[in-house]
């Protein structure tokens, strides 16, 4: 089953002895022994792009913070996945994007199914210590079944991700620089008039918050359908 | 071509220049160009040939000389003559001066003998001021591609690499990594496809020495990366250059033309095996892609966006292929190394920061333009002695290194020397060669301000501290320096300056709040005095608090 070149390596993550092939991330490892990496730009399935930082942990020996998402494992490695700093960090990480754009749970579709809304509560965010930036974005609701409310969007480019790795559409991409960045569907054409966009919702299923919806949807109705996700590994394995 | 063809053409344009009994060089780099330096050069051409000197005087475009405040400049007479600020008007005189000897108006002569010529060390910038950059031949006089020869026909890789190493010398991108640890790395990696790529994505505010380099001696560069390429074991190159630098690009693309019809570059270099060939690519104006593996996404045709290292490129680069990534200046010092050998560069500098450095003077001192000094010199006495100190009197209050990714460093720290370490130590760091003057007009929440704006629009927007943690940095910095902050505001500053600095994907975000940083270590008074008492102490900033407390 090994490929070539990989071995097996035994970590410490979190005190606890670990075991892992040295093509596995830190993330994953700590994943099969239960240890909770708390992750938001990362879906199981998509390639890892370490954006969103929440996932970094402390590396003995490194003098830098490593995402555990991309992050090799090696032999021999010692990973601290919880200290007060990292806490810090990942909360400071949950401030900056809730004052980035609107994001009002009690008016969202996605109210208490949000991954945003939810790693918040288990973090212990109860409030936002920064002013609100609340830029003025538009509402995208040219496609006829689904909905893109940018006001949302914590650019984690999971849609770009799957629309490009597992659908092959790639009609999601990115425009702009800094906060101005917004992503964008076919060279930023209403999605509506898309003509790669293939209707086939993934994108929709893999937001992590309310951004992308599907249409008819009251505030805290739009579930999403996580039985999807197993799907999307499956299809990246089958791809490999 | 082989050796003798390379000294054969050295040979006969020295012969070729001797025949002149005065060269009159002027430059044409951008800084005097964007002053009318071309209108100079052709009237001097047409007054030439009025008075038919034409067999003893020859007219010359060189590359950048320095002092570019006084610009348009013109040397001649193995800069024994120097002129300043000239207009096309002056040609007669300046040819009076140098033909006949008679003295030229007061306004437009330069002492050649200034501290700022005088106590430079120039090895990146030897023909600068020299050459013309356009001229493939006028390098070769100046011993250009005698290195590439020497190593192709009579060192091994390794050895190319043992002499690098020896030098000392580190990235003059300004992270100071040693060149020839990660020339070891690139050659050591396993395949068969490698890269050299030269970052000329300079875009530091203020900063300017890649520029000139490349307009100045686009060869040397060139001949750099064929070096490198012979020692990791690549053939194919590419300068990436903003587009922003568009006579740069020019005379790369002039100097690539003629090394390659010469048989310098192309396949069978030097009738060896050797084989490198280099191409362009132009940034469109992404401040970030001067990050090495935006950089690399940027060549690859995707979006310039960071990822996350390792795997480092001398792993995995350019199209996934063991890639060699360094600066201009980085580049520009191979060719010297080779030829003089290792120890030579290493007993320039201060023990752990070896050979020399440029670096472009701007702000307030009186001198503003490109110097080359060797590392360890205080900033002191580049500020004061080259630099010719701070204008109409007033009192220096702070320097900037490296651009927005670097700190102010205040008075106290002016003798501390220029050496990659020193800086790190008072929160600075060397960068890329920007150095920015700031006298007592200047607010430092303003300067601050200014660079954390710099970051946070060119912020790639992938990662979320640099993305949204600039964003509010700036506006804490904003609502200072306009008088409307509270003393809390500090606090969330200070915090967000830690996390954007250890949390950020690359060094844009990890080095954004440098400046920030540096300014509340060292000038906290001049925070106090905005937030408590609504007073900008420069008198740059108007924080409205004031006027509404005098209202009151």
């Amino acid at each position: 089953m090994n490929k070539p070149g990989v071995e097996i390596c035994t970590l410490i993550i979190e005190n606890r002895e670990c075991g892992g092939r040295s093509d596995q991330t830190i993330l994953e490892v700590a994943e099969e022994y239960g240890i909770f990496i708390p992750t938001l730009c990362r879906l199981s399935g998509l390639s890892n792009i370490g954006a969103c930082r929440m996932c970094l942990v402390e590396v003995k020996g490194s003098n830098k913070l490593m995402p555990a998402c991309v992050t090799k494992v090696q032999e021999g490695m010692e990973v601290t996945v919880n200290s007060p700093k990292l806490a810090e960090y990942r909360k400071t990480v949950l401030e900056l994007l809730f004052s980035e754009r609107n994001h009002i749970c009690s008016v969202c579709v996605t109210n208490g199914h949000c991954d945003l809304q939810a790693l918040a509560q288990k973090l212990g965010v109860n409030h936002i210590p920064m002013p609100y930036i609340h830029p003025h974005l538009m509402v995208d609701a040219s496609h006829p079944r689904f909905l893109a409310d940018h006001n949302r969007c914590i650019l984690c480019t999971r849609c770009v991700r799957v629309c490009s790795e597992v659908e092959g559409a790639h009609t999601w991409d990115l425009m702009g620089r800094g906060t101005t960045v917004k992503v964008i569907t076919d060279l930023k054409r209403p999605w509506g008039e898309s003509e790669s966009c293939t209707g086939c919702g993934k994108c929709v299923q893999v937001c992590p918050t309310g951004a992308l919806s599907e249409k008819g949807q009251a505030a805290g109705e739009m579930l999403k359908r996580r039985q999807f996700l197993p799907y999307l590994s499956m299809m990246r394995e089958v791809g490999r | 071509m082989n050796q003798d063809d390379l000294a054969n053409i050295a040979a006969q344009t020295k012969q070729g220049d001797s025949r002149y009994d005065h060269v009159i060089k002027v430059c044409v780099a951008a800084g005097c160009l964007s002053a009318n330096a071309d209108q100079v050069k052709t009237q001097l051409e047409s007054e030439v040939k009025q008075r038919g000197l034409e067999t003893c005087c020859k007219v010359k475009g060189v590359g950048c000389m320095g002092l570019c405040a006084a610009g348009p400049l013109v040397a001649a007479d193995a800069n024994e003559k120097m002129f300043q600020n000239v207009t096309p008007a002056d040609a007669t005189a300046i040819l009076d001066s140098v033909v006949d000897n008679k003295p030229a108006p007061a306004a437009i002569v330069m002492d050649s003998q200034l501290d700022f010529f005088t106590q430079q060390k120039k090895i990146v910038l030897e023909n600068s001021g020299e050459i013309d950059p356009e001229r493939i031949e006028d390098y070769i006089a100046a011993d250009g591609y005698e290195a590439l020869f020497h190593v192709i026909t009579k060192l091994k890789p390794l050895g190319v690499i043992e002499q690098i190493t020896k030098s000392g010398l580190r990235g003059r991108g300004g992270a100071g990594f040693p060149t020839g640890l990660k020339w070891t790395t690139v050659h050591k990696a396993a395949g068969t496809q490698k890269y050299v790529i030269c970052n000329a994505d300079e875009g530091d505010p203020g900063a300017f020495m890649d520029r000139s380099v490349l307009e100045s001696d686009p060869h040397r560069v060139l001949e750099g990366m064929a070096i490198a390429g012979y020692a990791v074991g690549a053939n194919k190159g590419f300068i990436y250059c903003r587009a922003e630098y568009p006579l740069a690009v020019k005379r790369l693309r002039v100097a690539i033309r003629q090394a390659e019809s010469s048989g310098l570059l192309g396949n069978n270099i030097g009738d060896t095996h050797f084989d490198f060939k280099i191409e362009i690519r132009l940034g469109a104006g992404a401040f970030v892609c001067g990050e090495e593996t935006a950089l690399i996404a940027s060549i690859e045709g995707g979006r310039g966006t960071p990822r996350p290292r390792p795997p480092f490129p001398a792993q995995s680069g350019l199209w996934n292929a063991p890639t060699l990534i360094n600066n201009v200046e980085t580049f520009a010092n191979i060719a010297p190394i080779i030829r003089r050998g290792g120890e030579w560069y290493a007993s320039i500098g201060t023990e752990k920061s070896k050979g020399t450095k440029v670096f472009a003077l701007a702000g307030r001192v009186n001198n503003t333009g490109l110097i080359e000094v060797p590392m360890g010199m205080t900033l002191r006495d580049i500020i004061f002695k080259l630099g010719g100190g701070i204008p109409e009197g007033r009192k220096f209050k702070a320097v900037q290194s490296g651009g927005p990714s670097g700190g102010c460093v205040p008075e106290q720290f002016l003798d501390i020397p220029v050496d990659y370490d020193s800086l790190a130590s008072v929160g600075s760091i060397m960068g890329s060669g920007g150095m920015i003057v700031m006298d007592e007009t200047s607010c430092m929440v303003d300067v601050a301000k200014f660079f954390m704006d710099f970051c946070m629009s060119e912020s790639c927007g992938k990662c979320v501290p640099c993305r949204v943690g600039t964003t509010q940095m700036h506006n804490i910095l904003e609502r200072i320096s306009e008088g409307r902050a509270e003393t809390h505001d500090l606090d969330l500053l200070k915090r967000l300056t830690g996390m954007v600095k250890e949390a950020s994907l690359c060094g844009l975000g990890q080095t954004a709040p440098n400046p920030t940083l540096t300014t509340l270590r060292y000038f906290m008074d001049e925070y106090r005095a905005h937030i408590e008492e609504g007073r900008c102490p420069a008198g740059i900033c108007h924080p409205v608090k004031a006027e509404a407390e005098v209202g009151v």
